[in-house]
């Protein structure tokens, strides 16, 4: 043991040579002992009462939530359901939410999510919204950062694998959505063509999706259609480059099948410039054209408590080939990843996940290239800029399969190595690198709070690794997912924490506390609350039935439901319960469940009305309950529900006995 | 036997301090709920009581009655009956021949001072195991829950 921590220790200290490491294949850093500083747990130590500095918001990658996590500690604070149903707070179970997760496909109860992005103003995080897209079905959420739930969401039409998104234009004018998968978009007939007429039918799209400032609504502005490549990541211009946006995109060999190699031809790939302020103007003067494209846009209308949809037909297109100057090509080496703009926006960093280099462009490069059309050539009419001619320069031989940059305030990169598992500290302006360490193991994204904005809070870099082997206690075959904490505010990156992560802590972004705790909502006003099944108090509280529906308005308050006796209902009856918790107090949420439910629980939060729908299948007398424990006589917070054969005629009564009448 | 008598200081520092900047227009500062503890109640209040010299009481005031009325069928009546039973908390029949006026405000509006300071309402959490719950009321939500309660 000791043994093979000494060898650790001594290629660490060799591995400063970049040259070493990448040719030694033996190499890989790490057992499970690495070399953490003597004072590592004093300095994530959050001591009990007390909170953490930074919110981190983590994606949940195949379980299609994001996370909460308190930066230094990496305790996990909540997971917020997204774009997967949640037994635990019955997203996607009560009537009032599942509009949120209805598209043009149906009711779709999964997605995966990838990259969350915070609101900005001037293109700092304000904490007001946090976004993250859903890959599968495309689709974009936005998160409220008042109350930690899905607020809106909107479903992206001709898209196919919404990765290259959300990122945010400096003001939160636009978040994009750019496409994975080119796929042929049009009609019926248009779309169903053999699939090795790629390059003449398959056709790639960005969109820019504007959210209302005041309501965070989601619609999409306008969509850019672009040639049949795959989009992968994106960021926004902002300072000297601002009004542009840039993706990187593989796939410039138009290949359609065995794509790890058929893809992988070329020597350089593209990252795509789009000047979003011209497409802007163009959209507005009327230039583009609605295309047919059915999409959802739902939002959680805050007097109701209720989900509603607005359902868009068409969609603004805007076609590449009749806009010159719309978009530009970047030749990038090798099947890019990453395209991060650093924070005064002059430089873009590209990591090709197969290149042994990161090239750095100059935006003011890439201006005069255009202006003096410095092209070398097309790309399905799409001119590409002059590699040399928009190039800073290149980071030699940094490690093995760069992903991602994020930046410090101090003029320096972080950038993930996916292959040689490790976080490589270099300086943007000299491309000098400064210092590595490893990881454990196979990083993807990583994260510096503010690392993607104009001013970046430094101080941490944490890295969201893909595998986990041997950091923790086995759990069979799956292990759980990882995330690990560096300090960064010496010259040396320190490693102080691994903590694991629920889901696949694909990319993540973070804020100080300050930002957002002033924001949080506390209960919901019952005197604002418009559900039309609301009972403010328990005089409202009731029973109807409308035709093979009942209706029943419950109430619940610390420690009892009201009604808690409900006789009259038949078989072949839907049961609606209308429960609205009358609590004016932070964190006191009621549930409600009740037996043979074929969804889930309800979680109400304070103030708030939710309602689960349950059908009975068997006659008798059924009991319902409250999940989450809210006093001393919690347990007894419970009732019955009476089932009789259909036609009975038992007559429908919901009661609770006075305690004035029987006791 | 010692605690209590600091209590009691504190107490009185709290109606002091009131007394010097005359009481807000609503007792919850700040955003929806920021003055309620959690439901375990936490760390020590630093709410202001409300003391006989706050309340003044003159003829019935039919509007305010028919406001607290509302209040309390929407905040109230879940745990207090108007008859003379508990349901959760105590039934109001008859209930200004019992608690002073100053007393049921601070119970309304300053439940955690309450149950921290005073021997009665430590005595009612006793018998009836649910803290009385912060319903977020202004002061003059809980003034007019007063009015309606001296009609009863
Ligand atoms: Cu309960």
């Amino acid at each position: 043991m000791n043994k093979s921590f000494k060898i650790t220790g001594i290629v660490i200290g060799f591995s400063a040579m970049a040259f070493l490491m990448m040719n030694s294949p033996g190499c890989r850093p790490g057992t499970t002992r690495t070399a953490v500083t003597g004072d590592a747990a004093s300095r994530v130590y959050v001591a009990p009462g007390t909170h953490d500095e930074f919110y981190n918001f983590v994606s949940g990658g195949f379980s299609g939530q994001l996370a909460i996590y308190g930066l230094p500690s990496g305790r996990l604070l909540r997971e917020v359901p997204v774009f997967s149903v949640d037994p635990e707070s019955g997203y996607g179970f009560s009537e009032e939410t599942k509009p949120m997760l209805t598209t043009s496909h149906g009711f779709i109860p999964w997605d995966d999510s990838h990259h969350p992005e915070l609101s900005m103003t001037n293109a700092v995080p304000d904490g007001r919204w946090c976004f993250i897209n859903g890959n599968n079905t495309p689709r974009i959420a936005l998160i409220d950062l008042g109350t930690f739930r899905t607020h809106s969401m909107i479903e992206i039409p001709h898209s196919a694998g919404n990765h290259s998104s959300p990122f945010a234009t400096p003001n939160t004018e636009y978040v994009v959505a750019g496409t994975r998968f080119s796929v042929p978009v049009g009609s019926e007939a248009e779309r169903d063509v053999p699939i090795n007429t790629y390059k003449e039918n398959f056709k790639g799209s960005v969109s820019f999706i504007k959210p209302e400032p005041e309501t965070g609504k989601m619609s999409i502005a306008f969509q850019i259609l672009t040639p049949p490549v795959n989009f992968d990541l994106a960021r926004t211009g902002k300072g000297a480059s601002d009004g542009w946006f840039f993706f990187s995109c593989y796939n410039t060999e138009k290949a359609y099948s065995l794509l790890e190699v058929n893809a992988s031809q070329r020597d350089k790939d593209f990252i795509m410039a789009v000047n979003w302020k011209l497409a802007e103007q163009l959209a507005k003067e009327g230039k583009g054209k609605r295309a047919p494209g059915k999409h959802y846009s739902n939002w959680l209308n805050e007097h109701t408590h209720t989900v509603e949809s607005t359902i868009y037909e068409d969609v603004l297109q805007l076609d590449y080939r009749e806009h010159p100057g719309l978009l530009y090509f970047m030749p990038c080496p090798k099947s890019p990843h990453g395209c991060d703009v650093n924070p005064t926006g002059e430089y873009i960093v590209g990591s090709g996940k197969l290149a042994a280099l990161l090239p750095v462009f100059s935006f003011k490069k890439i201006q005069e290239a255009i202006a003096s059309k410095d092209f070398e050539g097309d790309f399905v009419g799409i001119p590409v800029l002059k590699y040399e001619s928009v190039l800073h320069g290149e980071v030699k031989k940094p490690g093995l399969g760069p992903l991602h940059t994020e930046f410090d305030a101090n003029g320096n990169a972080y950038t993930s190595f996916f292959v040689s598992s490790e976080i490589v500290k270099w300086n943007v302006e000299k491309l000098e690198v400064l210092d590595r360490v490893p990881t454990y193991y196979s990083i993807g994204h990583l994260m510096v709070p503010g690392g993607n904005s104009a001013k970046p809070w430094g101080k941490y870099v944490v890295a969201y690794n893909k595998i986990t082997k041997d950091r923790y206690l086995p759990t069979g075959p799956e292990l759980t997912q990882s995330a690990q904490l560096y300090s960064i505010d010496g010259d040396k990156m320190e490693l102080l924490l691994d903590f694991p992560t629920t889901g696949e802590p694909h990319y993540a972004q973070a804020a100080p506390a300050d930002l957002i705790k002033p924001r949080e909502v506390k209960f919901f006003r019952i005197e604002d609350n418009h559900h039309p099944w609301v009972a403010k108090g328990e005089k409202e509280s009731g029973i109807e039935r409308r035709g093979r529906n009942v209706h029943i308005k419950m109430t619940t308050i610390r420690s009892h439901f009201t009604p808690d006796n409900v006789e009259g209902v038949q078989l072949g009856d839907t049961v609606y319960f209308h429960v609205t918790n009358l609590e004016q107090d932070w964190d006191v949420p009621h549930g409600f469940a009740i037996k043979g439910a074929a969804n889930a629980e309800l979680l109400i939060m304070p103030g708030e009305t939710a309602t689960l729908k349950w059908v009975p299948t068997k006659v008798g007398v059924v009991p319902f309950y409250c999940t989450d424990f809210c006093s001393a006589l919690h347990q007894e917070m419970q009732g019955y529900l009476r089932v009789s054969p259909r036609g009975s005629s038992v007559p429908l009564k919901a009661y609770t006995v006075s305690v004035d009448a029987e006791l | 036997m010692k605690t209590r008598k600091i209590k009691h200081i504190l107490a009185a520092t709290f109606i002091l301090t009131m007394a010097a900047c005359g009481g807000g227009e609503s007792a919850p500062a700040g955003p929806p709920g920021a003055s309620g503890a959690a439901a375990g109640g936490a760390g020590k209040s630093t709410a202001k009581l409300f003391t006989a010299a706050d309340i003044t009481m003159g003829d019935i005031d039919q509007g305010m009655v028919d406001k607290g009325r509302g209040i309390y069928d929407m905040k109230c009546q879940a745990c207090h009956s108007l008859g003379a039973n508990r349901v959760v908390g105590p039934g109001f029949k008859g209930i200004l021949e019992r608690r002073k006026p100053e007393w049921i405000m601070n119970m309304i509006l300053n439940i955690d001072a309450m149950l921290e300071t005073d021997d009665e309402a430590q005595r009612l959490l006793e018998e009836c195991l649910v803290r009385m719950p912060n319903q977020g009321l202004s002061k003059s939500d809980g003034r007019d829950v007063l009015e309606y309660m001296r009609t009863l």
